[in-house]
């Protein structure tokens, strides 16, 4: 990395203004707006804000940063200055606003934008303010970067956690209204437990948030509490005290962890309530095609973008086969799910063997074209007799066990529960196997994988039918759940969804898709104002963590290396001083 | 090494030409049902490979932008359908208020290059952008990484001028004076179709002659054979890479225009399926390769516009027009099966891709 000397000023100027566009455009597609009524601390600032002044937050630290080794007064400058800049722009946002109908071209150019970018003064004061806060966001990034490591990513974390918190509110208050309904029904014996709820929902609803967002009170009193915690809690030390305890004790903790884990999973639908069984049940369906896509594109490196195909082709085998409406076969949900999932990797291999040649790029349109092709079809006048057309297939079987029928969201949260453990299991042991090594030798160097023995054709062909097997079985759950298929749920965009989400997570790497499913498809149920927003979110997640962050939110170990080849930490070198590694031979 | 046919022909062979015999036979079946029947009248066989011709030469400029950035940088830009989009879903803005000024009507031809003008402008600065923002940093990482780039960039893009301009289909006005349509013996020519195969034939000749006769041109050849020599020979590989991202926005910002006279509503998932059928126009025609774009987009358009009714009618399958896209896409996978090189082609979807 080298870098040219760049006059500071310049440097916060350019920062500056791309801080100020970056806020012009989260105001302009109406971001900003979308969220101006959901309060973080109630009274006092919106989401809305946080979004047009984290970017110019985020780069007038940016500009710091890299201007670093200069005086204290130059880096406040500087810091001030592109605070400045990045406000300057959004004031000449309203000011063109005001004097010019923006409305007949960009939909969110509305009155109530620029109220929210002028903190609802009018006028000269409003444009004053702004500015104000621009050099104020400024001289606090420049301080941030100031303060010492520990204290700054204390500070950090709690800013945003209070965020987060302050995001949350309309959730948490859900959960906690609906124990005091559960709490109603309480026996008398449980007289104290009660009470407890009570108080604790009396606790929430008063002390800690208010109509919208957190009282400020309590805001202060969670930041500084979180930047206390994060500041005298080591985390350095934390692990070596865990690598001294004794093997026994270690895996007695292991048990219970993994205990409590399943306990958690066991009574989440409970406690949580129906709403959210509803968002566990969409996550549970999209960490079944997560951890699917994970072994296709994580493990053997073969960029699928036909994947809804798969789950497609499980969801209408399904149909097809019990659906009375149409009243070809009507089996019950265990007769045909044998043959959804086996239609599903004959699907896989179908398509596995003509692409068997094709690499990176083709690969990716020849899976996309797949998938559309399925739609297509599915969508036809031409197959509808079979397909049922547009209007798609209803009265699919649910699935039963005696005369228990999986009907409500919560019962079918544990039908997905169920499929997760068997598909994560099979995918954890998969990873360390014969074949899941030669996926991940293909995926390093195809030619080499080959000269050292590695059969690609079934190697890859094994990829697809797995892949193929674990959405054919999400298909089928998800027709079980609706009880109905239609050609529109199955476009791109749920490729796409599955895509970005393992990417976010960290390609091959199986916890990951946890967090990228419960990140990716639990955000935008839970924040509605962000459901609009979520293909913008998620294309731009895609590019900037393929810039920062190419190994994922929780990176497996050995994709991590592979992408940071040229940056070997230094242990490493010293310790085993890998032979080639030099940093002229790797780059 | 010589082994005897038994030895080389695997399984994997058999599937593949299996399915490509099927489809071959589904075509000659339904196309000779279709013409003994007698359905169409030999006239509407000629409009529709008007229209298909007219689709073809946008497609050809849509190609254009995959084909030469494939040249330089070796992959494919899965953005470049969201680039297309943004130049004309832009400029109906200035379209509208012409039209409502009714300057639009009064002076068409300053008009209509006034919106030309804007669209291949913002066209080209999407691309420039894309260029600097998202691929440029990129450059030496493994190659799953600019392609996911690439697909979140394009999801990006789409979805931010759905916030920006909205999520509503907007009409093109068309000037009065392109509306009608002449009449040549059986045979019925729309305006709106001839001057959007003229405009692609124009623009196909101009981006030709850049790409061969000038020194930009060459130095992008140059990229394209080996960066490292080009860039020891002198030639700055950052801007040359940028002027053909550039030169992509430009004749996707003119493909725009001339799209939107075809189909005059445009909104922002416009780009998703010409994008696509233009890469598979560039493939077709062999990728990297101008004068095959051009060949493949016009095949494309053709078997787009007259392949539904002539392959799939005769077969009894009703409303075979909801299939075009469907054969577009069964082409394009069987072009990247059994000739990834394309007709004009070098071979490299096996070697380099």
């Amino acid at each position: 990395m080298h870098t040219k000397p760049v006059s500071p000023w310049k440097q916060a100027l350019q920062l500056g203004l791309l801080g100020g566009a970056v806020a012009i455009l989260l105001s302009l597609v109406g971001m900003v707006a979308a969220f101006g009524e959901r309060y973080i601390v109630s009274g006092w600032f919106t989401m809305g804000q946080v979004l047009f002044l984290a970017p110019i937050l985020f780069l007038s630290y940016t500009c710091v940063r890299r201007i670093s080794p200069q005086p204290a007064w130059i880096l406040l400058l500087c810091g001030l200055l592109s605070g400045l800049v990045g406000s300057a722009l959004l004031v000449a946002l309203v000011i063109i606003g005001q004097a010019v109908n923006l409305r007949a071209m960009f939909i969110n150019a509305s009155p109530e934008l620029y109220g929210l970018l002028t903190f609802g003064l009018e006028g000269a004061a409003g444009i004053l303010a702004l500015l104000l806060v621009g050099m104020v966001i400024g001289l606090f990034s420049a301080g941030l970067f100031k303060l010492p490591t520990r204290l700054r990513s204390a500070v950090t974390l709690a800013l945003m956690m209070t965020i987060l918190i302050g995001l949350l509110r309309d959730l948490i208050m859900t959960i906690v209204a609906q124990w005091v309904i559960k709490a109603d029904a309480f026996p008398e014996w449980l007289g104290w437990a009660k009470t407890a709820i009570y108080f604790i929902a009396d606790f929430f609803n008063k002390r800690i948030f208010a109509a919208s967002g957190l009282t400020p009170i309590s805001a202060v009193v969670i930041f500084l509490l979180i930047c206390g915690i994060s500041f005298f809690r080591d985390s350095r030390k934390l692990k070596i005290v865990k690598r001294e305890i004794p093997k026994s004790k270690q895996q007695l903790r292991r048990v219970i962890t993994f205990g409590g884990v399943a306990i958690l999973f066991l009574i989440l639908p409970f406690v949580l309530g129906i709403y959210f069984a509803e968002i566990l049940d969409n996550v549970g369906l999209f960490i079944l095609m997560g951890l699917g896509l994970n072994i296709v594109v994580g493990f053997a490196g073969l960029l699928d973008l036909g994947y809804v195909a798969f789950y497609a082709i499980g969801a209408y085998t399904m149909g097809v086969l019990t659906s009375p409406e149409l009243g070809f076969f009507n089996l019950t949900f265990w007769q045909a799910l044998p043959f959804a999932l086996l239609f599903s990797v004959l699907a896989g291999v179908i398509l596995g063997l003509p692409v068997l040649k094709m690499r990176g790029d083709y690969l990716a349109i020849v899976t996309l074209g797949f998938g559309e092709i399925v739609r297509l079809l599915a969508l036809s006048d031409w197959l509808s007799p079979w397909l049922g057309g547009t209007q798609g297939i209803q009265l699919i079987a649910q699935p039963t066990i005696g005369n228990f029928v999986f009907n409500t969201q919560a019962e079918l949260y544990y039908l997905f529960l169920i499929g997760i453990g068997i598909v994560a299991f099979v995918s954890w042991r998969l990873k360390d196997s014969r074949l899941g090594r030669s996926w991940m030798a293909l995926r390093e160097d195809e030619d080499v994988a080959v000269a050292m023995g590695i059969d690609h054709v079934t190697t890859k062909l094994m990829a697809f039918a797995t892949g193929a097997l674990f959405s054919g079985l999400a298909g089928t759950i998800f027709a079980a759940k609706l009880q109905s298929v239609y050609p529109h749920s199955m476009n791109f965009l749920v490729s796409i969804n599955v895509l970005s989400l393992i990417i976010i997570g960290g390609m091959g790497s199986i916890p990951g898709v946890f967090v990228g499913a419960l990140v990716l498809i639990a955000a935008p149920d839970i924040l509605r104002e962000f459901a609009e927003y979520r293909y913008l979110a998620f294309g731009a997640l895609m590019v900037v963590m393929m810039l920062l962050r190419p190994e994922g939110l929780w990176p497996e170990a050995r994709r991590k290396l592979e992408l940071h080849e040229t940056e070997i930490p230094p242990e490493i070198v010293d310790e085993e001083s890998v032979p080639g590694l030099e940093p002229d031979a790797a780059s | 090494m010589r082994r005897n046919w038994r030895q080389r022909i695997t399984i994997t062979d058999l599937v593949v030409w299996g399915i490509g015999i099927a489809i071959g036979a589904v075509v000659v079946i339904g196309t000779i049902a279709t013409l003994k029947s007698g359905k169409y009248a030999p006239s509407t066989w000629v409009d529709l490979s008007i229209k298909g011709l007219a689709l073809g030469g946008v497609y050809a400029l849509i190609a254009m932008g995959y084909t030469l950035v494939y040249g330089v940088l070796r992959m494919i830009n899965f953005a470049h359908s969201e680039v297309f989009m943004s130049g004309p879903f832009t400029a109906v803005f200035l379209a509208n208020y012409l039209a409502r000024t009714g300057f639009l009507d009064r002076q068409p031809a300053l008009s209509m290059l006034m919106i030309l003008l804007l669209s291949m402008a913002v066209s080209m600065s999407i691309a420039l952008l894309l260029e600097r923002v998202a691929y440029r940093p990129l450059r030496t990482a493994p190659r799953l990484v600019p392609l996911i780039t690439a697909i979140g960039a394009s999801f990006f893009l789409q979805y931010t001028f759905r916030g920006l301009y909205g999520s509503g289909f907007e009409a093109y006005p068309i000037p009065k004076v392109l509306q009608g349509s002449i009449q040549l013996g059986t045979i019925r020519l729309f305006y709106t179709q001839i001057v959007a195969i003229l405009g692609a034939v124009l623009m196909m000749i101009i981006l030709y002659t850049i790409v061969q006769r000038t020194k930009m041109g060459k130095a992008m050849r140059t990229i394209s054979e080996d960066k490292e020599v080009a860039a020891m020979m002198g030639i700055d590989v950052d801007r040359t890479i940028a002027f053909t991202f550039a030169l992509g926005g430009l004749s996707a910002g003119a493909a725009g225009i001339l799209y939107s006279l075809l189909f005059p509503v445009v909104n922002f998932f416009m780009g998703f399926f010409p994008g696509l059928k233009a890469f598979t126009a560039a493939v077709l025609g062999g990728i990297g390769n101008v004068a095959g774009a051009f060949l493949g987009a016009i095949i494309i358009g053709l078997l787009e516009s007259v392949g539904p009714n002539l392959f799939l009618d005769g077969l009894g399958i009703p409303t075979p027009s909801q299939l075009k896209d469907a054969i577009a896409f069964t082409i394009l996978v069987f072009i990247l099966i059994f000739r990834p090189t394309g007709i004009l082609g070098e071979r490299v979807a096996q070697s380099k891709a």
